[in-house]
This record gives C-alpha cells, sequence and structure tokens, in this order.
C-alpha cells in the first residue's frame, strides 16, 4: 500500500532532534503498551506483518499525528477486536462481557526471558532455489499492491546489483494477509544514490535494501 | 476497509490522537521550543484508557501482569546499547572475533550472551576510512533490541525516516558529522527481517586500553552510524 507509513525519500518532515539521555520509555503507559503487545502477539492469532500492516491502516493524518506509542495501541486494539479477544463494547467500558470463563495467558512471567533470548526468526529451513546470485544486475519490480509490502516506493523501477543472499525468509507481502509463508531468498541489494536521487546525489553513496526474489527481476 | 478505519478511530486514536501535540509535526516547526513539552502533550485520558485496558485483559486472563512488568523491566534495565558496545569493543581487540562477527554476526554476538527478539537476524557492517554506514527503517522501526535495546524517539521519527535515504550526509550534520565527498556513505534500509549493527571505528590514541574501558567509549550512535566514537581525549568516556 502507497500509505504514510513509506517515508523514504521525503523531504518536508523537519530537522531530526536527537533528545540527550532518553528514557527507554517516556510515561509509564508507553511501557505498558508495549509489553501488552508483546503478550497479546503471543497468542499467535496475529503475526508481526500484520501487526505491521495493522498500523500502516491508520489515515495518514492521524499516523503523523500519533506518537509511537500511540500507533502501537491503535494497532493492537484493532486486532484484538477483528480476532475475537475483547470486543468494542469490552474496551469502551472496561469491564468483561458476561459469560466466558478466565483465561491463562498466553504469555505468562516465567516464559518472557525465553521470549526475549530466542525471539522468533522469520527464515525458514526450507530448500528454494534462489532466483538470483550476487554481482547480478536486478531492477526493484514496479509494483503498487494495495495490501502489505516491504518494497519501499523509493526503490521501485531502480536499478541495483545484488551483493549478498541471506537464505530464505518469510515473505510478507502474503504472510500479512495470513495467505502464507510463501519463504523465498532475501538479498542485500546495493542501489547507488544517483540511480535513487538523480545527479543531485553524491556519487560512491549507496543505499542498500532488504529485497525478496518477488521483489526483484533481472536486469 | 473504510468503516475498519472509522471504528479504529473512535475505539483507539481520536481521543489521544487530537489532542495531542505530534513530535513529529510539532519539531518540525520549532523543535527547540517545543521538545521539553512534546512527551508531555500527550493527554492523561490517553494513561487512563491504557490502564483500563490493562485491566481488562488481566481479567479476562488474556495477559499476565507480571510479565508485562517482565517485560518492561527488560528493556529498561538488562537490553541497551551497552551490550553492543561489549561486542564491538571485543571485535576492536580480537581479531579472529572480528571476522567471525562480520561473516556469521548471529553466531558472534550469541557468543557474548546477546540475541533474541528483534536480533534473530544479525548482520554486521563496519566502517573504514573509505565507508561510512549508517543504518534506517525507512517503513516503521526495525531497530535490532538484543544489542542497542529499544530504538530511540528520533530513529522512529518521521524526519530520520524519511531523510536519510535521500539526505543521509544533511541528517548526519545535524548529528554533527560532516563526512567528506571521497567516503561512501552507504545507508542501510532495514526493510526486512536483517537487524544491522555498525562496527564503528576505533579512535586512535586508544592502543592500550583495555576491553571494558573500550565498551565505555562506544556510544549507541556509533553502533546506528550516526556517529563516530569520540577518542577518550575529548570525554567520550561515561
Amino acid at each position: 500500500m502507497n500509505g504514510i507509513h513509506d517515508m523514504g525519500g521525503m523531504q518536508d518532515m523537519g530537522p531530526v532532534h536527537e533528545e540527550k539521555n532518553e528514557p527507554v520509555f517516556h510515561h509509564p503507559w508507553e511501557g505498558r503498551v508495549f509489553a501488552i503487545t508483546r503478550s497479546m502477539s503471543a497468542w499467535r492469532k496475529w503475526n508481526l506483518d500484520a501487526l505491521r500492516h495493522q498500523r500502516e491502516l491508520i489515515p495518514p493524518s492521524e499516523y503523523l499525528r500519533m506518537s509511537y506509542y500511540e500507533i502501537w495501541l491503535a494497532g493492537l486494539l484493532e486486532l484484538s477486536v477483528n480476532f475475537g479477544l475483547v470486543t468494542r463494547a469490552e474496551i469502551e467500558s472496561g469491564q468483561p462481557a458476561a459469560g466466558p470463563a478466565k483465561r491463562t495467558p498466553a504469555l505468562t512471567a516465567d516464559k518472557v526471558t525465553a521470549l526475549v533470548a530466542h525471539g522468533s526468526p522469520a527464515s525458514r529451513d526450507v530448500p528454494v532455489t534462489p532466483r538470483f546470485q550476487a554481482g547480478q544486475h536486478v531492477r526493484a519490480r514496479n509494483i503498487n499492491p494495495v495490501g502489505h509490502t516491504r518494497l519501499p516506493r523509493y526503490a521501485r523501477g531502480k536499478l541495483g546489483t545484488v551483493e549478498r543472499d541471506h537464505g530464505v525468509f518469510v515473505f510478507p507481502d502474503t504472510d500479512a494477509h495470513f495467505l502464507g509463508e510463501k519463504p523465498q531468498h532475501v538479498y542485500s541489494v546495493r542501489f547507488q544514490a544517483r540511480e535513487l536521487w538523480g545527479e543531485a546525489a553524491k556519487p560512491l553513496d549507496t543505499v542498500y535494501i532488504a529485497m525478496w526474489d518477488d521483489y526483484l527481476e533481472p536486469a | 476497509m473504510q468503516s475498519t478505519r472509522r471504528d479504529f478511530l473512535t475505539t483507539a486514536a481520536t481521543a489521544a490522537g487530537a489532542a495531542a501535540a505530534s513530535d513529529l509535526s510539532v519539531h518540525a516547526q520549532d523543535h527547540e521550543h517545543t521538545h521539553e513539552h512534546s512527551h508531555q502533550a500527550v493527554p492523561s485520558d490517553l494513561a487512563l484508557r491504557v490502564k483500563s485496558l490493562e485491566s481488562l485483559l488481566v481479567e479476562k486472563g488474556l495477559v499476565d501482569r507480571a510479565a508485562l512488568d517482565a517485560l518492561i523491566d527488560t528493556y529498561e534495565h538488562k537490553v541497551g546499547p551497552r551490550n553492543g558496545a561489549r561486542v564491538v569493543a571485543r571485535a576492536w581487540v580480537d581479531p579472529v572475533y572480528k571476522q567471525r562477527l562480520l561473516s556469521d554476526s548471529d553466531k558472534a554476538i550469541g557468543d557474548l550472551g546477546f540475541g533474541g527478539q528483534q536480533g534473530e537476524h544479525m548482520v554486521v557492517v563496519e566502517n573504514t576510512p573509505a565507508v561510512h554506514n549508517m543504518v534506517v527503517c525507512t517503513l516503521c522501526s526495525c531497530y535490532p533490541w538484543p544489542v542497542l535495546g529499544l530504538p530511540p524517539v528520533w530513529y522512529k521519527s518521521a524526519p530520520y525516516r524519511s531523510r536519510s535515504v535521500i539526505d543521509p550526509r544533511g541528517v548526519l550534520r545535524e548529528f554533527g558529522l560532516e563526512l567528506p565527498d571521497d567516503v561512501e556513505v552507504r545507508v542501510w534500509d532495514s526493510t526486512a527481517e536483517l537487524r544491522y549493527l555498525v562496527l564503528p571505528e576505533r579512535p586512535v590514541g586508544t592502543e592500550s586500553l583495555t576491553e571494558d574501558e573500550l565498551a565505555a567509549l562506544i556510544t549507541r550512535d556509533s553502533m546506528i552510524g550516526v556517529g563516530k566514537v569520540p577518542p577518550p581525549r575529548e570525554g567520550g568516556a561515561k
């Protein structure tokens, strides 16, 4: 989806401001939203790609106005409702609806250390033939899917060179929509800054973008 | 889709979003002036909403309050850029480790006890006199948690995400780093599940320092690639 989240190359966002001695969370509620999101994801009703896509669906004007953890909260609430973990009425009232018995949380405190230490690898140990080799010239496909994609707009149609094959990974464009993992190779592809941005860019500068097989075509 | 968005706004975002002065747009206009206030501009209503949500989820047995506390404690106190600094310092003093770090990053980082969530697939990129690496996630906020902790606000902000790929040198100047044209600025956009750690250059004048002393010099920003590690005389140690 050509959404506001796909920001690479925009020029009107102002300077970067670094906060000295920045805390991990600026307010207690931010830490709670972070931790609740991790905990709710442990129910495995959705995957990371779906979670990212849900945040991307926030309307652009809201997305730009919201702080980071507000965006997390909005995505979490939407998925939690869509997958039947809570109802909107419950969120509004703060009270559980009568009926279902209390569950046992998917992520209990004793499992946190293992979750943090092992994560959720997105690589897949399946034999998939790579479509490209290191050193090969490629073009990023000019596609504009209305769903989730990790092919940024600024790279589409541009020529690059495969630098390294990182192996086989889940494909976000299908995974985000629960259409299967479609495992395929991911490469580091080098793009000259001038290919991306024209002659004003410095001649030596480059951008390396991680690309799935389905994002590339031979050039 | 449209009705979904509308519902979601009334449920989650409107009260907070409409009242909150945004970091992003406010900073764009006058970041120096507003910066102290921006994080307090979030209405208390949002804190209340989150508290209410947490209570609801605990009552339904969907989340465990002790697990929430443990997650927050982990990222506030246990996982952060000091981990990455250990990795870099080791690479500076041990050439064999450095080679492994560059070629088999997950394993080498794991050998120091770090790894896991949002660092399952690490790529370490080395700064040299000829190449300066910097890391961004233009699409969201991907960042190597096990070695750097959770990302700072600026890394997740629209200015950094948008400009790093088209104007990396301008962004670096805002961090106080001016690079000559004969240095390649190499930007890594974290579009996949690969997470990047920059191996910064070891500053001159540190030949006699121990690994621990070196680790104390290494800044978070140098491992994102928006700064260099300052030599000890400039007060880099902290």
